[in-house]
Formats: structure tokens, C-alpha cells, sequence
């Protein structure tokens, strides 16, 4: 394995996502949106070949498919039928790991998709819906990927609308322990966290090359646990790199972050001061 | 027995302040031609439980709804429904916001006669608090609480299918009938447009039964309205218009569903909308989406 010597911020985020499915074995994988769908597919085609995955609509895949527009000749490889009102079945038999990106997350892994403001009645931004949050956070693990990491998103205090479960023990139900909450990993353009901080406090595992510990810190809305030795993200290796092309044949992941920056933000940071 | 009617004799059975369910998903398989119709009738204060597109954004900017019960209203490739988003930032209307699962199961309570069904989905978040009619309850069997999820009692089921006969033997070949069966099991009256009315001997190829989702029981009555999904998909058919769906996001921007109504809805049938989206051969051309 060769480590890539240029890579951008997209394909180093869809490698550190892959990463929340490594040890998964022979599960669901579901990535919502460009970046988790091509982290999940590069987990099947690499090191986790015992995932499944849906074509987004309603059959259940042995290989993923490439995102975008396909060839007409492109014969996608189903394994079963798997409609909508069977996804619950199996959400609910908790074999699966979705990797969602909330719009807001809260020190206790709550996360919000529904609508911002403190009146409900009223919002002040009307989003989605609570959509499938609250069956998938009780029911299986669940990521969090975050293309723009900053205090709007990962709030002080508690979610506008709480659509996940997550660590608050103030609304742990009867009968529950934190630990039956299984969150894995938070992927965002400044770090990799999970929660295995102490009481499950938001911990933070890996800065993404060129990222200083005090913008993560200044961008999350709480207080989160640092590791005594804070790793660098690993960058992508060409091996990965070509997989990603594979699956992403139009490019689509150039167009997910501002501007498509690069993967090592060192060279980027003197770049500016040089123009400077 | 044959079960054909008009969209408009349709409509005329619903009754203000009913609770009306709508087939599809998102921006996939509505039964447009009937919100159409209830767009033009004065039906008012209904109660509206979908897995949400421009259907309910529709209904709630012409100020037929009282409540939504959702757990999403979106038209996928924009995300956000704008006359929804607009009823709800303006304080419009009263939902009850649900996860897609309990939709699913308060659906399946009302079909098989039970007043709630148990589920751990929604424990912990905000649905159990923001939802007052929604009970969490002691399990008899363990020591863990539950959430009793409601039977979803519909006065109606709205469903637009691919091809169906006189007799209600609906089909979906589409590669999803979502929750449209637990729909029309849930309603008191089940109401479908067909893309295709064909005759009963269709369903004797097996392959064609199967994708046949309820007994004809359950369907009250059939109209035949080709590509009445219109702005929405009906694979495999046509895929959604994204060029008119464009057009209608931006009239929540410029002019509001007005000029959307008068334009497309307002004083026209079906046939005066088809002619003004091109056709019924030109919405067969849209293509299917990938995904």
C-alpha cells in the first residue's frame, strides 16, 4: 500500500468514513449522501467485502454501485428485494450501520434534522422531518458525517429538535443504559470523534493533515475530550484512491465541499500566507 | 362488478375535516390527479398522513389542511418542500411528527384492528415529547418502557398504481409500492388512479399477480387517469419532472402557489393540465431516475 501523495479533503473524509465500517461485519451499510454512500461502498470493496448495501431504491446489492449516471449496459448486481417498508424490518432486527449527516449534534450525540428555533409550533427554519432518526438511533449504530464542522452544528446545550437518542441520561428510558446507545464515529472536514470520551463525552480521535487542535476546539459548542496523543487522519492510500475513481466515475465527490480543497491542509494554510 | 369512476365523483365522497392517506414517496407515485381535484374542490381541515412530496405542500398552500402527520415532506432533488416548509415557519398548521417506522406501524394498527402497536422507536428523542397523544407505557413482560404507537385510522387512502382493472385488482411493477398496501388497508375507502386500465386476464401471468399488493376488497373505487402521477414518478413508467418541479419551487420564491394554482390547477381538467406539461407522451419520456 502506497500512501497517496495528493489527495482532497472529499477522498480523505470518504476514507476515514470507510473506517466507521470496518469491524462491522455482515451488515447494512448505509451512507446518506455522496460522501458516507462512497466511504460505505469502499468499506465493501476493501477490507469489509461482507457488507451489504441497497441501490437506494429497493434491492439489496452484492457490489455497490457507482454513483451517478450509468451506462445503459451496466447490469447492477441485486441479491434480494429490499423495498422501503423492509428496510424497517431489518432496522429493527439491528443489522445495519447508517452513517447520517445531521444538521445539528449536541455534546449528547443527539441529532437534529427536523427543524431549528425554540418554537416548535413555529420554526424558525422548517427542515425534513425527523425522518427514520429516531427508529435507526435506538435500533443500531449509527455515524455522523459533517461536511463543514462549526458551532451550528455541533450546538451548546441541547438540539432544537431532538431526532436521535443519544447519551442524555435525563432521557434514557426505563429499563435502558447508555451503553444499549451505540454511536460510532463523527467524520467532519476538520477531524475524525467518536464518543468514547469519559460518560461518553464526545472524544476526539484523529485531526485531518494540516488541522490545528484549537480550530476543532473553537468550532464544537462544547467541551470535547482530547486524547493525550491526538493521531494525524491517515491520508488515503493510491490503492484506495483508484477504488474511489472507480466508484465515483463523473467526479461527483469534487463538488461536495466549497471549492474542492486538498486533502492536506499544511500546503494550503502557506499557500494563503504566501499570497499574503 | 366494476368500480370505475371520474377523479371528480371520487373527490365528492371525501368530506371536510376527514383524515386522508396518500400513497408514494417524496416525489414518487402520488396520486396527483386527485390533489389536483381536491385543489379545485372546497374541501377544507383535513388531516393528511404521508410519506410527503409536493402532494402535501400542495394541500397545505391551498389551505385544505388542519394537520400533517409526517416524518418527512420532501421532493428528494430539493429536499425541502417549500408550501410546507412556508405552512409550518408560518405556524399554519398542527402536525404530529412521527418517524417513517411508527407511520408505518400506526398504518399496520389500523389495518389489523389494534389500538397501538409497541415500539421502542421514538423513545428518547423529542417525538414523545412534542406529540402529546403519543403514550409511552409499561412493557408487561419486562422492565423496559415502550412507545405505544397509535393506530393511524384513515377516513381515506388515496393511491395512484401502474395498471388496474374494473374490478379494483390494482399492480404496482414499479420497483417499490412503498407503503401503498398498508395505506389502503389502514382507510375505510381506498381511491386509485391507474396509468393503464387493463382487463382482469392481465393478472394471470404470475408474475403480474405478484405485483399485485392488496385483494380487490380493499379498493373502492378505480379511475383511469394515464400519467396521472404527473409532476411525480411512476416507474417504470416515467420518472419525476424536475424541470416542473423547478418552476413549482420557484413560484414559493417569486408569486406563491397562486400563480402556480392559476396556472395549472385553477378552472382545468386533466386533459388542459396534460396539454400544458406537453402531453401524456411526453411525461412517458421523462426519464426514471438514478439513484
Amino acid at each position: 500500500m502506497t500512501i497517496a501523495k495528493e489527495y482532497s479533503l472529499a477522498e480523505l473524509m470518504i476514507c476515514a468514513a470507510a473506517e466507521a465500517f470496518r469491524h462491522d461485519g455482515e451488515v447494512l451499510a448505509t451512507g446518506i449522501g455522496l460522501i458516507p454512500r462512497l466511504g460505505a461502498s469502499l468499506a465493501m470493496k476493501t477490507f469489509n467485502s461482507d457488507l451489504m448495501m441497497t441501490d437506494s431504491e429497493a434491492y439489496l446489492l452484492s457490489e455497490p454501485n457507482p454513483v451517478g449516471p450509468r451506462a445503459d449496459n451496466y447490469i447492477q448486481q441485486n441479491e434480494t428485494w429490499m423495498g422501503f417498508s423492509r428496510i424497517f424490518d431489518n432496522v429493527w432486527s439491528r443489522k445495519r450501520h447508517a452513517m447520517v449527516g445531521p444538521t445539528q449534534i449536541d455534546q449528547f450525540g443527539q441529532a437534529n434534522i427536523s427543524a431549528l428555533g425554540s418554537d416548535y409550533s413555529k420554526p424558525k427554519v422548517q427542515m425534513l422531518g425527523v425522518r427514520g432518526f429516531p427508529g435507526n438511533s435506538i435500533s443500531h449504530p449509527n455515524s455522523f458525517f459533517v461536511p463543514s464542522h462549526n458551532t451550528r452544528v455541533f450546538v451548546k446545550g441541547e438540539c432544537d429538535m431532538v431526532a436521535s437518542i443519544g447519551y442524555n441520561p435525563e432521557r434514557l428510558p426505563k429499563g435502558y443504559r447508555l451503553d444499549d446507545i451505540d454511536i460510532r464515529l463523527v467524520i467532519t472536514d476538520l477531524c475524525v470523534m467518536d464518543f468514547n470520551g469519559p460518560d461518553h463525552q464526545l472524544r476526539l480521535v484523529s485531526l485531518h493533515p494540516g488541522v490545528a487542535l484549537n480550530t476543532v476546539i473553537e468550532n464544537t459548542g462544547f467541551a470535547i475530550d482530547i486524547a493525550q496523543n491526538v493521531k494525524t487522519t491517515p491520508p488515503p492510500t493510491v490503492e484506495q484512491l483508484a477504488i474511489i475513481a472507480a466508484l465515483d466515475p463523473h467526479n461527483l465527490r469534487a463538488k461536495q465541499l466549497k471549492d474542492n480543497p486538498p486533502g492536506d491542509r499544511t500546503t494550503s494554510a502557506k499557500l494563503v500566507e504566501e499570497v499574503a | 362488478m366494476n368500480k370505475l369512476q371520474t377523479v371528480k365523483q371520487m373527490v365528492e365522497q371525501l368530506e371536510d375535516g376527514m383524515t386522508i392517506g396518500i400513497g408514494g414517496w417524496g416525489p414518487r407515485r402520488k396520486p396527483m390527479a386527485l390533489i389536483r381535484e381536491i385543489l379545485r374542490s372546497d374541501l377544507k381541515d383535513l388531516t393528511i398522513v404521508a410519506y410527503g412530496g409536493a402532494d402535501v405542500g400542495m394541500l397545505c398552500a391551498a389551505n385544505k389542511v388542519k394537520k400533517v402527520i409526517f416524518a418527512f415532506v420532501s421532493l428528494d432533488f430539493i429536499p425541502l418542500e417549500p408550501f410546507f416548509r412556508k405552512a409550518r415557519q408560518n405556524g399554519d398548521i398542527d402536525i404530529m411528527e412521527i418517524d417513517e417506522g411508527m407511520m408505518l406501524l400506526g398504518l399496520r394498527a389500523a389495518a389489523w384492528g389494534c389500538p397501538f402497536i409497541p415500539t421502542q422507536v421514538g423513545l428518547g428523542t423529542d417525538v414523545v415529547k412534542v406529540n402529546p397523544d403519543l403514550k409511552v407505557i409499561d412493557s408487561p413482560y419486562d422492565d423496559k418502557e415502550w412507545v405505544a404507537m397509535p393506530a393511524l385510522k384513515l377516513d381515506a387512502a388515496l393511491i395512484h398504481v401502474d395498471r388496474a382493472d374494473v374490478r379494483g385488482v390494482c399492480q404496482i411493477t414499479g420497483p417499490d409500492h412503498y407503503m401503498d398496501d398498508w395505506f389502503v388497508r389502514a382507510a375505510k375507502k381506498a381511491l386509485v388512479t391507474c396509468d393503464e386500465l387493463v382487463g382482469s386476464e392481465v393478472f394471470n401471468d404470475p408474475n403480474a399477480a405478484r405485483c399485485v399488493f392488496w385483494e380487490r376488497s380493499l379498493t373502492t373505487a378505480v379511475a383511469h387517469v394515464p400519467a396521472g402521477a404527473h409532476p411525480t414518478s411512476c416507474a417504470p413508467f416515467y420518472g419525476f419532472d424536475t424541470a416542473h418541479f423547478k418552476e413549482y419551487n420557484a413560484c414559493a420564491r417569486d408569486g406563491g402557489f397562486e400563480l402556480y394554482f392559476d396556472k395549472y390547477v385553477k378552472d382545468k381538467c386533466e386533459n388542459d393540465y396534460q396539454a400544458l406539461v406537453g402531453g401524456v407522451d411526453t411525461i412517458k419520456q421523462l426519464a426514471l431516475p438514478v439513484y
